[in-house]
């Protein structure tokens, strides 16, 4: 069986989504990265996502792209084409294509008529095969596989063959062998299925010119970046999925340029703790010595931070901690994406606590909000926390390019200099000179005779001496209120997308749900439900925040946990009215779809709690 | 604790060191610790030590963790920057603080509960991985704050204050830290100022993780019969190896020792330790030997005490990390933002 054509072919030009089910470890993600990038050479955007194991060879891993020259880059459910080549998953990977949707397998070994669907396309080719005939060398067999499947699928999509060949060219730079045995494998599978099908699929992909300036990057290569833009000159760290490439890429891009032109010396430090405990430990100990210190990690590692960021907090040390969440609790899902970390982040550690958090939707932001936390972290002298996740972190996604002022300055917050102290200025680290509850600090080793303090976790009155007064701590504590009031304006305020008609209907979203959100809003428009979105992109909320739920009559929070924890923030900290706030939640592990969340609003539009929508306010 | 103030009528009488300093200005606020406590002994040591070192007191910061020892910082130096960070934790935010500037001196304090038993990870990786740092325990056996609890360095067999038996193996901090590539190792006694001051001064310059185990009984919990961390037992089983003299290279030497019965170690900032041998050879440059003497004595139920191994090659974290030699904190905008152009090019290799 090598092709069957049903009536019903899915047509689609540029709008469609082809989903890669393969065996880690063979070397199909560079293979199958190669394919989304020739797309996006053609001038149509993708968004492809790694759908991936907790190990590291032998199991099944899919890697699914969604094709939309309209520019859509969430998830929007569902497969038009399903390339599978894991007999492993085989059934339910031939069972997860929509209707009319393309099956491209391996067709060496014959299967029975069973194991295929009646209402699909099937393209089966002899990609074992034709290795087997073509190519001597045993690993040459096996990887050049994945490079002629990408040559056929060219074929069927209309791929254009240069663009792929352009690419092996510079994957494979300076290594000649590799690049003309790739670029072979290539021109087989390219050549096989245009004699054997008729190519072009009704599927495909039609040159165009929408991909802009934008660049295809991971939201921790980004981080990383951001992380060297924004000054970090101390990295401490543990490895943990999903947020390890973080640092990886920190420790290419800091090599790369921050290495003195003179010296050969490294313009920062990176070290691999030996727990989570460590890493901040050293993140809070280089930040109370003047430094721009951060740390990367998941879920596990916040859990284990606890009790140093309550130091951080309470003794008011800046530290900077990247959080790409996972799926929880315990070990959870490591290599699923969640956003399940905001209570544990926004209330970190025991006793009164409250953190910043900022909320980047794309690998642009990864990379302006990581530079930017280092500037609120100093500012506020306080734990900040960039609530990323693995969907972001470890997916290349399109994204505006990169942009630097190159008259920046980094604000390095409120340090009281050997010059400062020397002009007579009074020091009282714990005090409220200026009224925004952020005190003045000093650096170790900065004047002879003025400034020196003592830092601890313990309670103390304003000018750092150890007290167990209760009117010293209740002015501390309200200091630290007053403060938290001061970052509702330092974060960044959120993005506001008004619907096209008046509606008094809202959506709140934060992070990784804003493509998906994006797509679902223009879904619900199409049958006439609108709703104004609100992304929130930092915590404390701002005025703004207030004000937008306040506007509304319902607002619908879409989130990507079981227990809607941004909703819980609203709630608690803007004590609305917990029934207007309407749950969406998403949390199986997988990023949220553009059909997820239009069939959540719109079933909820149809329940009787949300009709008629009587104003809830004169 | 002591409620008098410190009188301060002296002070101009008392002696000054190289830049102009009193001990006096080494010193902190008054200990709340309980008299007679070995820590308030061990401070006093730092106190001296910094003074006869010449060290401008703004240029060291101290580091502790939690519980009575950790207090101590707040009792010297009070002119230095201190931060008494949390629980067996004191480790990593020291090796932050020295990431950050690597021209301080630093000098952590801790305990042996701290250390030993909450922190051992911590201890252990602060010495494996070569943090420049002066790290000492103040080692008595038994949680203070908490009122008379075992801690991990706690002999087997030895009997608390409530008549309890400790059943536990204990951990020897110092064999450890020898195990673990710390590059000066030495144990010493809080009622033994004149072998103390000498090894804390060395360690201070010592460039590299130097560690000092200091038995420092606990007058109020731990210094009864039955207990080997009291003060009559540290002294009746001091077993020295060495006396140590830190000569600064602005010092004159004075070979003023019979021959033989001394042994010179340099260090990388030109300061000279200056070893008097007591009884049998002892080469304090011999790790694997250290290691050996260590064990063998302590089967024989003695403390060995003195400066117990130095490595002359030390090396520490900045020179693994290459790390350029202006101290990280006081790096700007033009050495570390790669800038617009930079970013350009960045963002080209991107499509």
């Amino acid at each position: 069986m090598t092709a069957i054509h049903t009536l019903s072919a899915i047509t689609a030009t540029n709008d469609f989504v082809v989903k890669f089910a393969n065996v880690n470890g063979s070397g199909s993600a560079s293979a199958n990265e190669m394919f989304a990038r020739s797309i996006i050479r053609m001038g149509v955007p993708v968004s492809p996502r790694n759908i991936f194991p907790s190990n590291i060879q032998g199991l099944p891993t899919w890697y699914e792209v969604r094709v939309s020259e309209a520019g859509w880059l969430g998830r929007r459910g569902g497969c038009d084409m399903m390339v599978a080549m894991n007999p492993q998953t085989w059934d339910r990977d031939v069972a997860e294509i929509d209707a009319g949707g393309y099956l491209f397998y391996d067709s060496t070994k014959e299967l029975p008529r069973s194991k295929f669907r009646d209402d699909i396309n099937v393209i089966g080719i002899p990609l074992t095969a034709i290795c087997a005939r073509e190519f001597s060398d045993p690993n040459q067999r096996k990887l050049f596989k994945n490079i002629l499947y990408v040559g056929a699928l060219a074929a069927l999509l209309d791929i254009e063959l240069g663009v792929i060949e352009a690419l092996i060219a510079q994957q494979y730079r300076g290594k000649d062998k590799l690049i003309e045995g790739n670029r072979e494998a290539a021109r087989i599978g390219h050549r096989y299925a245009m004699e054997h099908f008729a190519c072009p699929l009704p599927i495909r992909v039609k040159r165009a010119d929408a991909v802009g300036e934008r660049v295809f990057i991971d939201g921790n290569s980004a981080a990383g970046l951001g992380a060297v833009f924004g000054g970090a000159t101390v990295c401490a760290w543990y490895p943990i999925t999903p947020s390890t490439s973080v640092v990886e890429a920190f420790t290419s891009y800091c090599r790369k340029y921050r290495t003195d032109p003179d010296s050969g010396a490294a313009n920062y430090a990176i070290v691999q703790a030996e727990d989570e405990l460590a890493s901040i430990g050293m993140v809070i100990g280089a930040g109370w010595n003047g430094c721009r210190a951060f740390t990367a990690t998941s879920g596990p590692g916040i859990s284990l931070m606890q009790e140093f960021l309550g130091l951080s907090y309470f003794a008011e040390i800046p530290s900077v901690v990247v959080d790409v969440q996972r799926g929880g609790p315990s070990t959870g899902m490591p290599t699923k994406t969640q956003q399940s970390d905001l209570l544990i982040c926004a209330y970190a550690s025991h006793g009164d606590t409250r953190h910043v958090l900022l909320f980047p939707e794309d690998p642009y932001e990864c990379f302006t909000m990581t530079a930017q936390s280092f500037d609120l972290a100093e500012r506020l002298q306080t734990p900040v926390f960039l609530m990323t996740d693995l969907d972001i972190g470890m997916n290349e996604r399109l994204s505006a390019p990169f942009v630097w002022d190159d008259a920046r300055l980094y604000d390095r917050g409120k340090v009281l200099r050997a010059e400062d102290l020397e002009a007579g200025k009074l020091f009282g680290r714990y005090e409220d000179v200026d009224g925004d509850g952020i005190p003045w600090r000093t650096l170790p080793g900065g004047h002879p005779s003025k400034g020196a303090f003592f830092t601890r976790g313990t309670s103390r009155n304003a000018k750092a001496t150890y007290s167990e007064d209760g009117s010293d701590y209740v002015y501390n504590m309200e200091r630290l209120r007053q403060k938290f009031e001061t970052a509702k304006s330092l974060v960044p305020a959120p993005e506001l997308t008004p619907a096209a008609a008046p509606t008094r209907l809202g959506v709140i979203h934060y992070g990784s749900t804003s493509p998906a959100m994006r797509e679902a809003l223009a879904l619900l428009a199409q049958e006439g439900l609108q709703l104004d979105a609100l992304r929130v992109r930092g915590f404390p909320f701002n005025a703004e925040v207030e004000a937008f739920v306040d506007a509304h009559d319902f607002v619908f929070v879409v989130e990507q946990n079981e227990s809607a924890q941004l909703r819980t923030l609203l709630v608690n900290e803007c004590e609305f009215d917990p029934r207007k706030l309407v749950k969406v939640l998403h949390y199986d592990g997988s990023p949220i779809t553009a059909r997820f969340i239009a069939g959540a609003i719109a079933e909820a539009m149809n329940t009787p709690r949300l009709r008629p929508l009587a104003p809830t306010k004169a | 604790m002591t409620y008098i103030a410190k009188p301060r009528l002296l002070a101009e009488v008392q002696p000054r060191n190289a830049i102009g300093f009193t001990r006096r200005d080494y010193e902190g606020r008054v200990s709340t610790l309980c008299a007679g406590c070995g820590h308030d002994s061990i401070s006093a040591a730092i106190v001296q030590a910094a003074w006869e070192l010449d060290i401008e007191p703004h240029r060291l910061a101290k580091l502790s963790g939690i519980g009575c020892s950790s207090k101590t910082p707040d009792y010297f130096l009070g002119a230095s920057h201190g931060f008494n960070s949390v629980h067996g934790r004191m480790p990593s935010v020291a090796t932050g603080a020295n990431l950050a500037n690597r021209d301080l001196t630093y000098l952590g304090v801790s305990g042996d509960g701290d250390s030993a038993s909450i922190g051992i990870g911590q201890f252990a990786h602060a010495m494996r991985r070569g943090v420049n740092l002066t790290y000492i325990v103040e080692n008595n056996g038994v949680y203070g704050l908490t009122k008379g609890q075992f801690s991990a360095t706690a002999d087997k067999g030895s009997k608390s204050k409530k008549g309890v038996l400790n059943a536990d193996s204990p951990i020897d901090l110092v064999a450890l830290a020898l195990q673990l590539g710390a590059t000066y190792v030495a144990r010493s006694f809080s009622g033994d100022k004149d072998q103390l001051v000498p090894l804390i001064k060395g360690a201070l310059r010592h460039k590299g993780p130097a560690f000092i185990d200091v038995l420092s009984p606990c007058v109020t919990f731990n210094n009864h019969a039955g207990s080997t961390k009291s003060y009559d037992y540290v002294r009746e089983h001091n077993e020295a190896v060495n006396r140590l003299e830190v000569i600064l290279p602005r010092d004159p030497i004075e070979a003023s020792y019979a021959p033989g019965s001394l042994r010179r170690v340099m260090q990388h900032d030109g300061s000279m330790l200056l070893l008097r041998k007591l009884g049998e050879d002892y080469d304090p440059t011999d790790r694997i030997g250290a290691m050996n003497h260590l064990h063998e004595r302590a089967a024989l139920g003695e403390i060995v005490t003195g400066l117990l191994y130095v490595d002359e090659g030390a090396e520490d974290l900045h020179r693994h990390l290459n790390t350029v030699e202006t101290p990280l904190n006081q790096l700007g905008e033009t050495e570390l933002c790669p800038g617009s152009a930079a970013l350009a090019a960045f963002n080209l290799s991107l499509r």
